[in-house]
């Protein structure tokens, strides 16, 4: 008992440490034992877990490169393009040739800047650049020019979401630290003809800025990492420094996993890289975490090595060990002075340019709706629910179309939404489409859903104008409608005739109608619709039918 | 921006201060008199040049107009002027023989192409860009009779050390790593010089990779000092010219032999740890460093990217002052650049020494430094004195660490800048190719020569992790103090100080080679290596002729940003010391062929 108390103290204590660094992020922080598809992700250890044999868990933590979205590369004057003829955007320092120094691309600064504005980080007055060595063919100059020493952004945070509980149904909120935010150079590309044994070298992106991001291992699983780097791809894509897309090498996401005993010290980490979707870097990771757990259990000791995320089998594999030990042996770049940023317009020396200068003040006062923000705010604004909200913001362009429809229309918003989500989305989905490729546009949509609205059609056949204006994409709603003949039937004489017939052949009916039983009257109306092929008036033909049964009752 | 900011241990940061009131800005056109017979030994009569007179050459004589031509002929009339007269003179004075039609930028260019094969035993450049040179010329006396020259240095021949990008011309840095390199632009300076009509001769031998204090440590073979083979030191020497030549000192010697054999009137060198002063010095030409910064590295192959600069060289401190004009100020494709002070163009020539104050470091007093060194530094010393000038002692205790600091500083970013040459975009690839490491490892072996390898290695020794601290940071450390002692005296009241610019006159190359490279290098640095830690403006101004016949200069050390102040000075001081010009000792550089010397020395390794 004496033991259980210990490590149940200690389990305490090691939550408490857990649990502060989340704690001051929202009241409406929920923690509660997660359970996700993997059943992996144990990041907070329940009070009422005390006497529970303590288990292993996973520790994630994040090294992300993100390209910036800048259209020339970090120090030198060449177009940045994911598709171009190899080796056709390399400056002459982008090739390394003698004598060329590297001169700082402002628009990189503003972006890392930014960015880490964004995401609560400490802007660096002055930062410096470094040297890293090493000998590789897809790096010209033999070193890499990054922020060793000193980064442009330090201490920022990241608030991440995700949707949990039995039915996946509650927002979960957590936030992982962001350690630093550096600039460097990105390295070209190596392709490797296996074939012919040789290496081919392409230039393209060599030179190209990134960001990168260290977030520490305040993770616990893959499914809490996909979310961190969701909401993160969603972040740089708001503030247009990075378009994110992880497929293109634009965001790429290395996991350091380890997995240990809450309270202990972290276990050997391992590695993982070549993860290029979020999907694949939730499988990678907690397949690394099983992996290090099966290895301790069986007793075995865990390696530290970088390891592949192979998406074909769902299995992390040793990278073949390319130098051996690496001594990156940094040093100042020498060509680079330090990079000063700014406060505010007031605290420039004289005789600096304000368009050559970065102007934090400037930067934060352009910093757009981050995507948090504007979850709340449709929440607050349009009473959605919250889970829509994700699903709104998580898509590109996806909130702007909402909003655009609601502009146009008297639909209220928690019907939209339904539209939305449901069938627009459904269909973008399905056939694998952005939302600016819909080929509906929100004012097109808007109209179909105000005729539904003012009553011309009905909302059945709403669906199937909007299956028809997916098809033929141009057609307005009322084209369609008046072409197919599908508004609604609202000829009195016509409905009255339409009517008689299903009462007089459905004479069960009327009379338990009659009888009392008026939720029969639904049926009825089912087939009067059915007739009509849903064109009929509900409101009409209630009043019909409601007439119709009860003369006959009074016959 | 500071202008050594990376490899200071900084906190604070401030802006250079630009003291721009201590300049003044020159006007052009104003033709600057002759040398000083008193002090000149130059045959000065009114010059011409014997081919102009002799009427041979040129068309482009004819294609101008019958009043200019009519003022050729009264200028030519009744001169006499041999051809290595005209090439002697400064650019100030060649420029207006230009201008004034004396003699034409083509037969110039001819002048010194026949001049520069002449003296081919200097072995003092790697490329001669002949055809290019004329076409230049051409182009410049197209503007020169039009005129409307271009500057100063329009149609001015210059040559430029190896190390300097050059459009499509072949840049080697006197390495096997780059023996077939051509560049696909030209540094800026380089480009500068262009601009102004300037007329390229060539690309000068040096040190490999810049790294050595004598020019013999390329893969083009060793650079003779011009002054082997004048009077002076042939009359105190009994052995044959080829047994006993002297070096010229580097790595820039290249580009100080040419200026000093009259090929050139003006040479880029690069200056590290003293890479031009010290050739300067020992070959008898002005040699400028100026203020780190002031002039843009861009397509400088470097070797310390925080010391580099790249250093002007000139027959007088007048046509130093006016390249530097011409070369300084911002360059947005080299982000440690500042912005010039102001253009000087001519330096005054009433410069009054009476107010300036003129330190004189003790730690200077080195071992083995030469007794006669030592007397023109007095000479010099007392030369300001008499004129009115504060003359003081003055300390820079942390002197003595700066060969060592430097050596770690260097190999470091040596090793960095070096890691680049690996055969795959550009210069030597090894035929080896069982695998990418090794085809960079014999590429590299193959490439460079043991003195840049020596450094490469001890460089990544002192970057490893494990060492960084004991050697770089350190060495950083010291770097900031001896930058402090140099401010501390300069905010003392000193304007600029005088020092030796080496230990001695330059040393037999039998001699020479009697040590390492680095051994040499740490004493022949000793005296120009501290002013690149603290990335001050110095100029090596030649003083006098030493028993042995050969060059000995002195330097003069200012401080950041005052460079035309400095050259003042330097003017100052050059207008008074007398030394004599190689010319006046006949042509006897030129003599050596003639006298069916052997060429066992016009080594090329390629």
């Amino acid at each position: 008992m004496s033991a259980s108390c210990a490590a149940a103290s200690e389990l305490l204590h090691n939550m408490n440490k857990q649990i502060s660094s989340i704690l001051y992020t929202k009241a409406s922080c929920v923690i509660r034992r997660l359970s996700t598809s993997s059943s992996r992700c144990r990041s907070q250890p329940q009070p009422r877990a005390e006497s529970a044999p303590q288990q292993l868990v996973g520790v994630v933590g994040l090294e992300i490169h993100a390209q910036i979205n800048s259209n020339t590369k970090l120090f030198s004057g060449s177009s940045v393009r994911f598709t171009a003829p190899p080796n056709s955007l390399v400056s002459f320092f982008d090739a390394s040739l003698p004598g060329t120094l590297p001169v700082l691309n402002k628009r990189c600064v503003d972006a890392a800047v930014m960015t880490g504005l964004a995401l609560s980080c400490t802007i660096n007055r002055m930062s410096l650049f470094d040297r890293k060595h090493y000998f590789y063919a897809d790096l010209p100059a033999g070193y890499q020019i990054t922020q060793q020493r000193r980064p442009i952004a330090v201490d920022g945070t990241l608030t991440y979401c995700f949707l949990g509980g039995k039915k996946r149904s509650q927002v979960i909120r957590k936030t992982v630290n962001i350690k630093q935010i550096q600039l460097e150079q990105d390295s070209g590309k190596s392709l490797h003809d296996d074939l012919r044994s040789q290496t081919l070298i392409d230039l393209n992106r060599a030179g190209v800025g990134l960001m990168e991001l260290v977030m520490e291992p305040d993770m616990s699983c893959g499914e809490e990492a996909a979310a961190a780097v969701r909401e993160l791809q969603l972040i740089l894509q708001a503030l247009g420094t990075c378009q994110g897309n992880m497929s293109e090498g634009q965001l790429r996401v290395d996991a350091n996993v380890s997995v240990h005993k809450p309270g202990e010290p972290l276990g050997i980490r391992a590695e993982v890289k070549n993860i290029n979707s979020v999907r694949y870097l939730a499988r990678a990771i907690d397949y690394e975490i099983q992996r290090q757990i099966d290895i301790l259990q069986r007793g075995g000791t865990v390696q530290n090595e970088t390891r592949a995320y192979d998406s074909k089998s769902g299995e992390t594999v040793p990278m073949r060990d390319k130098e051996g030990l690496q001594d990156y042996r940094f040093m100042p770049e020498p060509n680079l002075p330090p990079l000063i940023v700014y406060e505010d317009n007031a605290s420039l020396p004289t005789g600096i340019d304000a368009c050559q200068a970065v102007v934090v003040e400037t930067i934060r006062k352009v910093l757009p709706e981050l995507p948090s923000v504007k979850r709340d705010r449709l929440v607050q604004t349009y009473g959605i629910l919250p889970e829509h909200s994700f699903t709104l913001v998580n898509e590109d362009g996806l909130v702007d179309y909402f909003e655009a429809v609601l502009k146009v229309t008297k639909m209220g918003p928690r019907k939209v939404i339904g539209w939305v989500i449901k069938e627009l989305l459904g269909h973008l989905k399905q056939q694998d489409m952005s939302v600016s490729q819909s080929p509906i546009s929100p004012s097109a949509l808007a109209e179909l859903l105000e005729l539904q609205e003012t009553g011309h059609i009905s909302s059945s056949v709403a669906g199937q104008v909007f299956q028809e204006m997916w098809k033929s994409s141009g057609k307005t709603a009322l084209q369609i409608v008046q072409e197919l003949d599908l508004g609604l039937v609202s000829d009195t004489a016509q409905l009255h005739s339409i009517c008689q017939k299903v009462v007089d052949s459905n004479p069960d009916e009327v009379n338990a109608i009659r009888n009392g039983n008026k939720k029969v009257l639904n049926k009825l109306m089912g087939l009067v619709q059915k007739e009509t092929k849903g064109r009929a008036d509900p409101v009409l033909v209630r009043a019909i039918l409601q007439e119709k049964t009860l003369l006959k009752s009074d016959c | 921006m500071p202008y050594f900011p990376k490899f200071m241990v900084i906190s604070n940061p401030r802006p250079l201060p630009l003291t721009s009131h201590l300049f003044l800005t020159g006007v052009i056109s104003r033709a600057q008199p002759l040398r000083q017979s008193a002090h000149g030994f130059l045959n000065r009569c009114p010059i011409t040049d014997s081919a102009v007179r002799r009427g041979s050459p040129k068309q482009t004589w004819q294609r101008a107009g019958a009043a200019h031509r009519a003022k050729v002929a009264v200028n030519l009339k009744g001169c006499h002027i041999s051809t290595v007269d005209m090439l002697s003179l400064t650019i100030r004075e060649v420029s207006s023989a230009l201008r004034e039609g004396r003699i034409s930028p083509t037969e110039l260019c001819r002048k010194c192409l026949n001049r520069i094969k002449k003296t081919q035993h200097l072995n003092a450049y790697i490329t001669v860009t002949e055809e290019l040179a004329l076409k230049q010329a051409q182009e410049a006396e197209t503007r020169l009779l039009q005129g409307a020259p271009r500057g100063p240095l329009d149609g001015i021949p210059f040559a430029v050390k190896d190390n300097f990008c050059t459009e499509n011309i072949k840049t080697t840095c006197a390495s096997r790593m780059l023996k077939d390199y051509t560049p696909p632009y030209n540094a800026t300076v380089v480009q500068k010089l262009l601009d102004q009509g300037a007329v390229l001769m060539g690309k000068t031998n040096m040190d490999e990779f810049a790294m050595g204090s004598g020019s013999i440590d390329g893969a083009f073979g060793p650079v003779r000092n011009p002054w082997s083979y004048a009077a002076p030191y042939r009359e105190q020497t009994e052995a044959a010219p080829d047994s006993d030549w002297v070096v010229t000192g580097g790595s820039s010697g290249g580009s100080a032999a040419a200026v000093a054999s009259l090929t050139s009137y003006l040479a880029l060198g690069s200056d590290t740890g003293g890479s031009t002063r010290n050739p300067g010095a020992l070959c008898g030409v002005v040699a400028l460093k100026p203020t780190y910064g002031l002039l843009s590295r861009h397509g400088l192959i470097p070797l310390v990217n925080s010391m580099d600069v790249p250093g002007i060289m000139t027959r007088s401190v007048g046509d130093a002052a006016t390249v530097l004009g011409i070369l300084q100020g911002l360059d947005v494709r080299d982000s440690t650049t500042v912005p010039a002070p102001s253009s000087p163009t001519e330096l005054p020539e009433d410069f009054d020494v009476k107010n300036i104050c003129v330190g004189i470091p003790k730690e200077y007093h080195a071992p083995g430094l030469s007794e006669e060194t030592v007397v023109q530094w007095s000479r010099v010393a007392d030369m300001f004195e008499r004129a009115g000038a504060r003359v003081e002692q003055v300390s820079l205790p942390h002197t003595q660490h700066s060969i060592v600091c430097y050596h770690v500083l260097c190999h470091a970013e040596v090793a960095s800048n070096m890691a680049r040459f690996d055969g795959l975009e550009y210069g030597h690839r090894s035929a080896v190719d069982s695998s990418t490491a090794a085809m960079y490892a014999s590429t590299r072996h193959e490439g460079f020569n043991d003195v840049v390898r020596g450094r490469i290695l001890s460089g990544n020794y002192f970057l490893l992790k494990q060492n960084y601290e004991h050697y770089v940071e350190k060495a950083q450390k010291v770097r900031r103090l001896i930058a402090d002692d140099f401010k501390r005296v300069f905010s003392s009241g000193v304007d600029v100080l005088l020092t030796p610019t080496t230990l001695t006159d330059a040393a037999r190359y039998s001699d020479f080679t009697q040590e390492d490279n680095r051994t040499r290098s740490a004493q022949e640095d000793i005296f120009t290596q501290p002013v690149n830690m603290a990335g001050l403006p110095a100029v090596s101004v030649p003083t006098a002729l030493s028993r042995q016949g050969l060059p000995i200069g002195l330097q003069l050390i200012g401080p950041a940003l005052q460079d035309k102040k400095l050259l003042s000075v330097a003017q100052w001081m050059e207008q008074r010391v007398g030394f004599p010009s190689i010319n006046d000792y006949g042509d006897s550089s030129e003599s050596r062929n003639n006298n069916g010397m052997t060429k066992r020395e016009q080594t090329s390794a390629v």
